[in-house]
């Protein structure tokens, strides 16, 4: 298909509106460095989801991760996405500006020279992530036995995204296609959106993060309105199946949970726990339920269902700005109000 | 968070391979895909997550063909 036969079809497009939500924040990153907005007919709206694993952490996970940076010969690594976002009362990077021991790291697999070479120190890994990590963290667990290294333990707030879609179909979100997570996919495969297409007659389309790739999901499911399809425009690395072995080492170390997504509440099987066999790699994952906003007045609840746009919320651009933000899609920069502020979305 | 990114594997040593993204080179681990020197991968936080495949022209026609007949 000719690229600008579908940027000419999205442009002057004039059917019946249409409501896109594209779950992952790596495309919300993409949709706004592309200009994808500023592309699209007026009827054909866009939404951001929920999908930052960082954003949806609730305060009290990040409240345990300073108790636990602060305790005697230990330290708490974490990628940098996870620095500034708020707990209830501060964030990680002010806790290791009064002494906490915190880390970056690129990869977890960074933690099995750092344990070996510090034995005295006890590293906890902030196992954040949605299905395309929790694969790195069931590498890390097989390494760690595999030496038969005792001082490493996961404080996991790990995420599934098939629950909290259907989650938000269900909630009456106002959506009428997914642009599927690229990288989600590489990890479980397309056909795992099928029962959700199915279920509420939506399509889903899984894309790339190129403007080309992005435009082509939203060209595949405006013109699939209605239908229940599942589109695959990223084969590259996205099969029907998935990757299988990334697969089975999840399903060997952790077991499927409630999750609390900040924002949303608890949403029943959208989580991943290391499994009771496994209990002596948890830091204490379960029960980090509490969710307190910095700000009352914040709205990133209703920003991350697709309920109001970023610009609606009465903070947005005055006292919640990248420099000072109040809520999570502030924080990260794959975060939906961060975007919105630093590209000038509207 | 979910950023990874495609490279090619130089070298391949155990369980950990060496990926060229235009110069960079980093160390990825290979636990999670069999690859072989001269695949292009997908990255992601150090760990290689998928070999990119060659049928993408062919299986997008495809696609496109579909959501046409679905229009």
């Amino acid at each position: 298909m000719n690229l600008e036969t579908i940027k000419k079809y999205l442009k002057e497009y004039d059917g019946e509106e249409v409501a896109l939500m594209e779950v992952c924040g790596s495309h919300t990153g993409a949709i706004s460095k592309f200009g994808i907005p500023t592309l699209l007919s007026k009827k054909i709206r866009l939404i951001s989801g929920p999908g930052c694993p960082v954003c949806v952490t609730p305060s009290a996970y990040i409240d345990r991760l300073i108790e636990l940076c602060k305790e005697p010969d230990t330290c708490v690594a974490t990628f940098g996405d996870l620095m500034r976002v708020p707990g209830s009362e501060k964030n990680l990077s002010l806790a290791k500006g009064e002494g906490g021991n915190v880390r970056m790291v690129y990869s977890p697999m960074e933690l099995l020279t750092l344990a070996k070479e510090n034995p005295t120190t006890n590293y906890i890994f902030a196992a954040v992530g949605f299905e395309t990590t929790t694969p790195v963290y069931a590498l890390l667990l097989e390494s760690l036995i595999r030496e038969n290294i005792k001082n490493v333990k996961l404080l996991t707030a790990l995420k599934t995204m098939p629950a909290a879609i259907n989650w938000l179909c269900a909630s009456g979100a106002p959506i009428t296609g997914f642009i599927a997570p690229g990288h989600v996919s590489v990890i479980t495969g397309s056909d795992i959106f099928k029962p959700l297409a199915d279920k509420y007659g939506i399509p889903f389309a899984v894309a790339g993060f190129q403007g080309e790739e992005i435009l082509e999901a939203l060209y595949g499911l405006v013109k699939c309105q209605g239908s229940g399809k599942v589109m695959n425009f990223y084969p590259k690395v996205v099969t029907a199946e998935g990757n299988t072995v990334a697969q089975k080492k999840v399903a060997t170390y952790f077991e499927e949970s409630s999750a609390v997504w900040r924002g949303m509440g608890a949403i029943e099987g959208s989580g991943l726990l290391l499994r009771k066999e496994y209990a002596e790699f948890d830091a204490g994952s379960a029960d980090l339920n509490e969710d307190k906003k910095l700000n009352k007045a914040c709205r990133c609840d209703q920003v991350l269902m697709g309920k109001i746009s970023p610009t609606e919320c009465p903070l947005f651009r005055k006292v919640c700005n990248p420099m000072n933000p109040q809520g999570a899609c502030m924080v990260s920069e794959e975060g939906s109000c961060h975007q919105y502020l630093v590209n000038n979305r509207r | 968070m979910c950023v990874a990114l495609p490279g090619k594997v130089i070298e391949i040593n155990d369980r950990t391979a060496t990926v060229d993204f235009s110069g960079n080179q980093v160390k990825a681990d290979t636990g999670l895909v069999s690859v072989k020197e001269g695949d292009y991968v997908l990255v992601h936080a150090g760990c290689i997550m998928q070999v990119m495949r060659k049928e993408e022209a062919e299986e997008l026609e495809e696609l496109f063909r579909e959501v046409e007949e679905n229009a």
